[in-house]
């Protein structure tokens, strides 16, 4: 309908500009009615578009949500399965786990026995940039092997670029379970509030 | 034969009648160029057009068999890659045109500043082709996600790590960027629509603008050092260049672009049958943890940027260098849009781009050998040298034992095996005295753990025995004038001392 409004109107812009009966054309009380159907029509588009743009944004951003909303507390077996002064790989599925994620919601997780029924867990994830960190019981170190981060077997930092320890998770036992807080990928933004940052050991590369 | 050729008039008459198609094409084929511009250096623009419809054809073939599930991704690719018949040189011919793309579209940048194509009035057209690079980056990244393997997955958690570091809204961009709170399902269904709807859909529009405003104001002329461009006069001067001394664009400059294009395609042909497809490799799964990421062959020089930035100089820097980056090539034609076009007289721009180049080829050859990453199984696979064990003594070999089994050769290299992070070994003990390895041993400094808590005293001793026999048999250990002193013992004399003199050299075999 508005279309046909305008067509006819688009060559004949001059006839605002053109002198009409009755007043000028700079005259602001003078309104072309095809003129002010074409405004409308915009205005009409404009409306359902922003009525649109609501449920729209709110489908886009539906991830956004707060950290808490995606943990809970998952198993990883029994306590007493990891013994005590140890540090072993640990794996639980995500949470949140859709049957076409295939494999990737088997998180792993090192779990750190100080005494009986006293932890660290451990994210796998180096605080640099995520790479999986290996643990050497020999030397006691987690080494990552995409920029050289290493960790002591406590999870602070030994040297290398990342800023802090290793993510921690935390944790608790019940019914001899031993249960994690666990659910969305351990980063910067989400874990660095967790953990107390420890002093860099070591000085200055080029003082040695 | 006469038949046919009224037919096919006729049907040709038909079509244009309706389409009206006839003029704007011969337009744009017949508009006159400037005679320089006929030349090779003019060809990467069009070379660039021509990959992405070699993407975008190969991109659909893929598509036919590739199940963008992470279920079921990387099986699918195995199956392009062993069952279907040419699956394998379909992905090949995917992965080294995107290759191909992106360096294309890197040199086409690097030419089309050079000769000053950016200024007046093409000021546009440079815009529109940084937005052109910027996607043809994210094209090589959301595509490294669609083969997803082992790399793939990392490759997200260094993206979801790097995103985290934005102040405030870090864990939102992050849960927006995998689609849920870890990298799983919805991540690859988002890359996957990103890579194939959003970015190419955006491409064309941007390459059709693109090549709208190469066809209407034309292409850049040959920079002549000295002759200016000025706002005022550079329009009716192009004119002049193209209507007095041009060429029509077909066939006088297109023949060029014709034969680079096809040699382009050939040579990704080539590359894509003599070394076959990227991966995948291991299959994206967390809990598998044996693994060395690395980003594809686009992004090493950025992985080797992030291993040799100081700490706490890495979150501004990357966040705040790509956008200064950016902002500095889209302002560029504002701050330099009349004056000289010829790289003869633009030093600066010449020292830019060698600079850039150069630092680019350094960081992506390190990117190509990781000498930051520890070798995460040289201790067990690479053996000691022999000639230092050869009638060590106990307490050495001991030492030597350490050595292997706390994996300070992941590390620390012996006789050109082992890792590159710290300094090879080979000749420690010239440089530094017994003490001075005990102490770095026990306390650590710079990037070496400190072993003090991690070795009993024992252990460190052997260690530092071992270390201390690492010289050259003509050269001797670093000796601490005041140890000396305190042991009493007479200085050295000019020949090699040899504290376990049989086990001493490694040169003199």
């Amino acid at each position: 309908m508005s279309n046909e409004e305008n067509r006819p109107s688009m060559p004949s812009s001059q006839n605002l500009t053109a002198p009409v009966a009755g007043g000028s054309a700079n005259d602001p009380r003078i309104v072309s009615r095809r003129w002010l159907l074409f405004k409308a029509s915009i205005a009409l588009n404009g409306i359902v578009g922003v009525v649109l743009a609501v449920p729209i944004l709110r489908y886009f951003f539906a991830p956004w949500r707060k950290d808490a909303s995606f943990n809970s507390w998952v198993s990883l077996g029994a306590a007493s399965a990891f013994p005590a002064g140890e540090t072993r790989l640990a794996f639980y599925k995500s949470p949140s786990a859709n049957s076409w994620d295939g494999q990737t919601d088997n998180v792993a997780c090192y779990v750190r026995s100080e005494s009986a029924n006293q932890f660290s867990v451990f994210a796998i994830n180096c605080a640099h940039l995520g790479c999986p960190v290996r643990w050497f019981p020999q030397s006691q170190l987690f080494m990552c092997p995409c920029h050289g981060g290493v960790y002591y077997a406590d999870g602070s930092r030994a040297s290398g670029p990342p800023e802090r320890g290793l993510f921690t998770y935390d944790w608790k036992i019940a019914s001899g379970e031993l249960l994690i807080d666990a659910g969305q990928m351990p980063t910067l933004s989400n874990s660095a509030k967790l953990v107390k940052i420890s002093a860099a050991q070591g000085d200055c590369s080029c003082s040695g | 034969m006469q038949r046919l050729k009224q037919t096919t008039s006729r049907i040709y008459d038909w079509l244009e009648l309706r389409l009206q198609l006839e003029a704007p094409i011969k337009d744009a084929a017949l508009h006159p160029v400037p005679r320089d511009t006929a030349s090779w250096w003019y060809v990467f623009g069009s070379a660039a057009f021509t990959l992405l419809f070699l993407q975008i054809f190969t991109g659909i073939l893929l598509a036919l068999v590739y199940v963008p599930s992470a279920g079921e991704a990387w099986s699918s690719l195995n199956v392009l890659n062993h069952q279907i018949p040419l699956g394998w040189f379909l992905r090949a011919l995917h992965g080294w045109g995107s290759n191909f793309m992106v360096a294309i579209v890197f040199i086409h940048m690097a030419q089309v500043f050079l000769f000053g194509s950016y200024k007046f009035p093409r000021e546009l057209t440079w815009i529109v082709g940084v937005f052109l690079l910027l996607m043809t980056l994210g094209m090589a990244f959301t595509g490294q996600v669609l083969r997803f393997d082992q790399d793939a997955y990392w490759g997200l958690g260094i993206g979801a790590s790097i995103a985290s570091r934005v102040p405030f809204i870090g864990g939102g961009l992050v849960h927006l960027l995998l689609g849920g709170p870890i990298i799983a399902g919805a991540t690859l269904s988002r890359f996957f629509a990103f890579h194939v709807f959003v970015i190419p859909g955006l491409m064309l529009l941007f390459v059709f603008v693109h090549v709208w405003m190469v066809l209407k104001l034309g292409i850049n002329e040959w920079p002549m050092p000295g002759r200016l461009v000025q706002r005022a006069t550079y329009l009716d001067d192009y004119k002049r260049l193209t209507h007095e001394d041009g060429i029509p664009f077909i066939p006088g400059a297109f023949w060029k672009d014709l034969v680079f294009s096809g040699a382009i395609l050939a040579a990704v042909a080539v590359c894509a049958f003599v070394f076959g497809p990227y991966g995948p490799s291991g299959q994206p799964d967390p809990s598998i943890i044996q693994t060395v990421p690395k980003p594809d062959f686009s992004f090493l020089w950025i992985y080797t940027v992030l291993s040799y930035l100081p700490p706490e100089m890495e979150t501004p820097f990357i966040l705040i260098a790509p956008l200064l980056a950016i902002a500095g090539l889209l302002a560029l034609p504002f701050f330099a849009a009349e004056g000289e076009k010829s790289w003869h007289r633009r030093p600066v721009a010449v020292l830019t781009v060698s600079t850039i180049a150069v630092c680019w080829g350094v960081l992506t050859h390190l990117g190509t050998t990781t000498p930051w990453s520890p070798h995460m199984s040289a201790w067990s696979s690479d053996p000691i040298p022999v000639h230092h064990l050869q009638s060590a003594t106990p307490l050495v070999r001991q030492g030597a034992v350490v050595f292997q089994a706390k994996q300070c050769r992941n590390c620390h290299s012996i006789g050109g095996a082992g890792g590159e992070r710290g300094p090879a070994l080979d000749d420690v003990a010239t440089r530094m005295t017994i003490d001075q390895m005990r102490f770095k041993v026990v306390t650590g400094g710079g990037n070496m753990p400190a072993y003090g808590k991690n070795l009993s005293p024992a252990e460190i001793e052997g260690l530092v025995s071992f270390l201390e026999t690492l010289h050259p048999a003509n050269e001797p250990p670093a000796y601490d004038a005041s140890r000396r002193a305190v042991d009493g013992e007479q200085p050295p004399a000019n020949s090699a001392p040899q504290p376990n003199p049989p086990a001493s050299g490694n040169s003199g075999r």
